[in-house]
């Protein structure tokens, strides 16, 4: 088989089995040189495997794994160009920083003054040109995982695999991480493959998502495709925020759907997915909150468009956050509705109990048929 | 609140009572050995070192009395041997048990533990019966005399490793337990190959659980009575050479030097384990 | 495939280190008590001639002395096992619960020194306080309180004083690492819901520590019902102990096969006593001996 060579990391047809447990279940990828690529799924969907697949560790009942088009099926783990930056990070504590970065190069041979050149180098492109004599103990979690990332760097990897590394930091560093990663990634121009249940780090640092559930690929594209273009029910209420209906088709014309939800509600909705239901079939309705345009009740009604779909009810609670405040809307059915909403804190802001209504169109509405 | 502080305090008095019964004998032990007397008991006749360095009978110092200086010896070679033997065994177990899977994997764990709840006595019978059983049965049938099974160091040491060796293995075993495997995995990933991963990861995490287990099991093997009792041959180790002067010679203040001198040696050995496995890094 | 070779590798090394293993439970342990149960089965009918028979048991349950012996020993046992718990259990909530950060690390090192010191010691220590010319009695002459030596050596207390003293500290130290890891607020929790001193202490602490309680419990029974030289040392000639008529069969008598059955019979007493009191607290031997 002809290989893109422009490609640093391809997966053919990859399957690995656990027993009866479909781990991963004919997977295919290709990552282009250079990019920042991520794997987006739940805890258990199989993504892990995939990753210790790629870097060696476990080997693959059927398929085909290519690194810059040759196949490394065969290739032990520490003689794959593919490095990982593990989930715990994996420091050695027994070697101070120096060490823990010389130890691949050593381990290849790497002439004593190289390496002190090229720990150095890798250092000073992390920004942490003075803590070569550290122990890692003294290290804080910020720059334990830029450690992490050198020890790889520095020996010049095809690919970085990350597993997860973000996931022991608290909230804060963790949102800076995200920046520094993405900037690292640029500097170091290397593919990074990087493995997250957490999706508004595979939005904010990729420049491709692959969403993964029950050992399947579900979805690959950019995150704005992924967000706004979902092709299938798990990846739209996977990624981002949403309101969900469960209905069933009262009419389909020209793409706008007419659903009669499982509570009651009618409302009309794009459709979506690879599947266009018919009169009668079950489908998944999707909306996001900041689709949603929540009005004080009473007073004239606007004019509303033949698209658009209308919820009158009272809001239950205000999630007050700053710019991204919510409201929660409880309407006719019992049922709770999130939209998102501007608080100004003047006197016309919505409070709690205040009778609303709620539009949004059909277009920004998605439904999948189940 | 008095009756707390009542119950408080004589909890406090109670705790100091039982440590003051823990120091009692080892300071009698002790003390006697600087008493400038030829009888290891009151009255205090005033300091003296002569039980360690005097040259002369009556008063002849445990570093110029040859017997006690070879039981040292042989002590010291014993607990030498069987430390490291049962630290090689330890690791291997370790391994085996926290890293392999086989069947009966929890029997053989039962097995492991085994030993160390068998009395002492009863293993050093059962190892001098096969021992003597075995040589009897080979020097009959082949008129081979097989020295090494009959009693003296070599049995000393097989007898003495049979149960510090559980003891080395459950050291060993909670440090492998601890150990992050992705850090084996690490070290592969950037590059280095089996052996390798083995001597610069996995082997220095595991070396303070190591050492510490070889002091233990030096310290226990030097102290141990029961087991090498039956065991012993020609070659006694000192605690059989102590036990023996107290009986036939009857308590003379040179055993307590010998006493001062293993208790000060013992607790010098149990610092530096403790030592060596606080002085590790958290990981 | 790679695969293959790693399952071989795996395979290789699990073999290689079940060698080490394999020989020492074998050859040490295994073989040497069927080899023991083996020659305690064997009857002397003539010089170099036996016969297979129970006849050394016979000997063993004919002869009041010997099974007397036995009973004592146990009985004896069970008795420092629960002094030991009694006296130690107290000293381990100390140091676990409410000793200071820095008093607690010394106090646990004060418990593990006299481990570290050979029993032989530890007797002889007690020998030189005890006897009749020991620093106790003439203390006491010195005070005026008593008029005549007093001789404390030599009797079942002194054994028993003894024996608690060697094996105490085998029940300190499992204890303390089962109450280190209760959580202060369990038992705070515990008076915080209306429970007084005696039934938190019961409710709360002692099932948690169950585990150490047993796993001590094993091991002093064990390492009591085992001894020798604190029983001979401190009880005399005559402190009858089992493990000294074992000593006496092979070594004085010379008779192999009956010291056999009688180490058999203390292994399998001794064996059934913890067996019955792991089935009394419902506990197994790995989750007690074994953790520690």
């Amino acid at each position: 088989m002809q290989s893109n060579s422009e490609n640093d990391l391809e997966c053919i047809g990859v399957k690995r089995h656990f027993g009866s447990v479909r781990a991963v279940d004919d997977v295919s990828l290709e990552i282009p040189k250079g990019s920042f690529f991520s794997i987006l799924g739940p805890s258990g969907c199989g993504k892990t495997t995939l990753m210790r697949m790629i870097a060696g560790f476990e080997s693959p009942d059927a398929g085909d794994i290519r690194i810059k088009g040759k196949s490394v099926i065969d290739t032990p783990p520490n003689r794959r160009n593919v490095k990982m930056v593990f989930q715990h990070l994996a420091l050695f504590p027994m070697m101070n920083v120096y060490e823990n970065i010389a130890y691949g190069l050593r381990c290849n041979g790497v002439s004593k003054s190289e390496i002190e050149t090229k720990v150095r180098d890798v250092l000073e492109r992390i920004a942490l040109p003075d803590v070569a004599n550290r122990e890692i103990t003294q290290l804080s979690g910020g720059q334990k995982q830029r450690i992490a990332i050198a020890r790889c760097m520095v020996l010049d990897p095809d690919v970085l695999l990350l597993d997860e590394p973000l996931g022991a930091l608290d909230l804060k560093l963790r949102e800076a991480m995200k920046i520094e990663l993405k900037l690292l990634q640029h500097q170091f121009d290397t593919t990074f493959v990087y493995i997250t249940h957490d999706q508004s780090e595979a939005l904010v640092m990729s420049d491709n998502v692959a969403i993964m559930n029950e050992g399947k690929f579900v979805q690959t594209g950019t995150p704005q495709e992924l967000y706004h273009d979902p092709s299938a029910a798990f990846v739209a209420g996977f990624v981002g925020d949403t309101n969900r209906w469960d209905g069933k088709v009262k009419s389909v014309a020209k793409g706008v759907a007419e659903i009669e939800t499982a509570t009651g509600l009618t409302m009309r909705s794009s459709v979506r997915g690879e599947r266009t239901p018919g009169v009668g079939d079950a489908v998944s309705v999707f909306v996001r909150p900041e689709f949603i345009t929540t009005q004080k009740a009473g007073g004239a009604a606007p004019a509303i468009g033949k698209n658009k779909n209308v919820l009158e009810g009272r809001i239950d609670s205000i999630l007050f956050n700053g710019a991204n405040s919510r409201v929660l809307v409880r309407d006719g059915s019992e049922e709770l509705v999130e939209a998102d909403v501007v608080l100004t804190g003047g006197t016309a802001d919505l409070r709690a109990q205040d009778a609303v209504r709620l539009i949004w169109s059909a277009e920004q509405t998605m439904c999948f048929a189940s | 609140m008095t009756t707390n502080t009542v119950f408080l305090t004589s909890y406090r008095l109670y705790v100091l009572a039982f440590f003051i019964f823990l120091a009692a004998p080892l300071v009698a032990a002790g003390v006697f050995a600087f008493n400038d007397s030829l009888f290891p008991a009151l009255p205090w006749r005033g300091f003296t070192l002569d039980w360690f360095f005097s040259d002369t009978e009556p008063k002849l110092g445990m570093f110029h009395d040859r017997r006690l200086l070879r039981g040292l010896y042989y002590s010291f070679v014993i607990a030498s041997f069987v430390s490291l033997l049962s630290v090689f065994v330890g690791t291997c177990n370790a391994f085996l048990f926290v890293r392999c899977n086989f069947p009966a994997k929890n029997f053989f764990y039962i097995m492991m533990v085994l030993p160390l709840v068998i009395p002492g006595v009863i293993l050093g019978i059962s190892i001098l019966l096969l021992a003597s059983t075995v040589a009897n049965g080979v020097e009959e049938t082949l008129a081979l005399e097989l020295d090494f099974l009959r009693p003296g160091i070599i049995l000393v040491v097989l007898g003495q490793f049979s149960f510090i060796t559980t003891i080395t293995s459950l050291v060993i075993i909670a440090r492998l337990r601890k150990f992050d495997e992705s850090m084996e995995e690490a070290a592969f990933n950037l590059g280095a190959s089996r052996p390798r991963v083995l001597r610069t990861i996995t082997l220095p995490f595991l070396f303070p659980a190591m050492a510490a287990g070889g002091i233990v099991a030096f310290l226990v093997s030097f102290e141990n009575f029961n087991t090498t009792l039956f065991l012993v041959g020609s070659e006694a180790p000192l605690t059989i050479t102590m036990y023996d002067r107290m009986v036939k010679v009857g308590s003379t203040p040179v055993l307590n030097a010998v006493s001062f001198f293993l208790m000060i040696g013992s607790a010098l050995l149990a610092l530096i384990s403790i030592f060596v496995q606080r002085d590790t890094p958290e990981t | 495939m790679a695969g293959m070779v790693q399952k071989d590798i795996k395979r290789l090394s699990l073999y290689l280190l079940f060698a080490p293993f394999a020989l020492w439970i074998a050859l040490l342990i295994v073989l040497p008590h069927l080899g023991m149960f083996y020659i305690s089965l064997r009857e002397k009918v003539g010089p170099r001639v036996y016969e297979f028979g129970f006849e050394n048991y016979t000997n063993f349950f004919l002869e009041p002395i010997y099974w007397n012996t036995l009973l004592r020993t146990g009985s004896m046992s069970l008795l420092v096992t629960a002094l030991a718990l009694v006296l130690g259990f107290p000293i381990a909530y100390y140091i676990a619960k409410i000793a200071g950060n820095r008093t607690r690390g010394a106090l646990f090192l004060m418990c593990l020194i006299p481990l570290w010191v050979s029993d032989l010691i530890r007797a002889f220590g007690w020998i030189l306080l005890l006897r009749e010319t020991g620093v106790v009695s003439s203390s006491l002459q010195w005070a005026g309180m008593i008029d005549t030596p007093i001789e404390f050596l030599y009797n079942d207390a002194a054994v028993i004083m003894g024996l608690v003293y060697t094996v105490i500290l085998f029940m300190i130290v499992p204890l303390v690492s089962t109450l280190d890891g209760m959580d202060k607020s369990m038992i705070e929790a515990g008076y915080n819901l209306g429970g007084n001193g005696p039934t938190v202490l019961r409710r709360i602490i002692i099932p948690y520590a169950m585990p150490g309680i047993v796993a001590g419990c094993i091991v002093v029974f064990m390492l009591t019902a085992g001894s020798y030289l604190t029983p001979i040392l401190l009880g005399g000639k005559n402190s009858s102990w089992f493990t000294e008529q074992i000593y006496d069969q092979f070594i004085t008598r010379y008779n192999w096969e009956s010291g056999a059955a009688f180490g058999f019979l203390l292994l399998a007493f001794t064996s059934f006593v913890v067996w019955a009191g792991l089935k009394l607290s419902g506990q197994t031997l790995n989750s007690t001996v074994a953790n520690n």
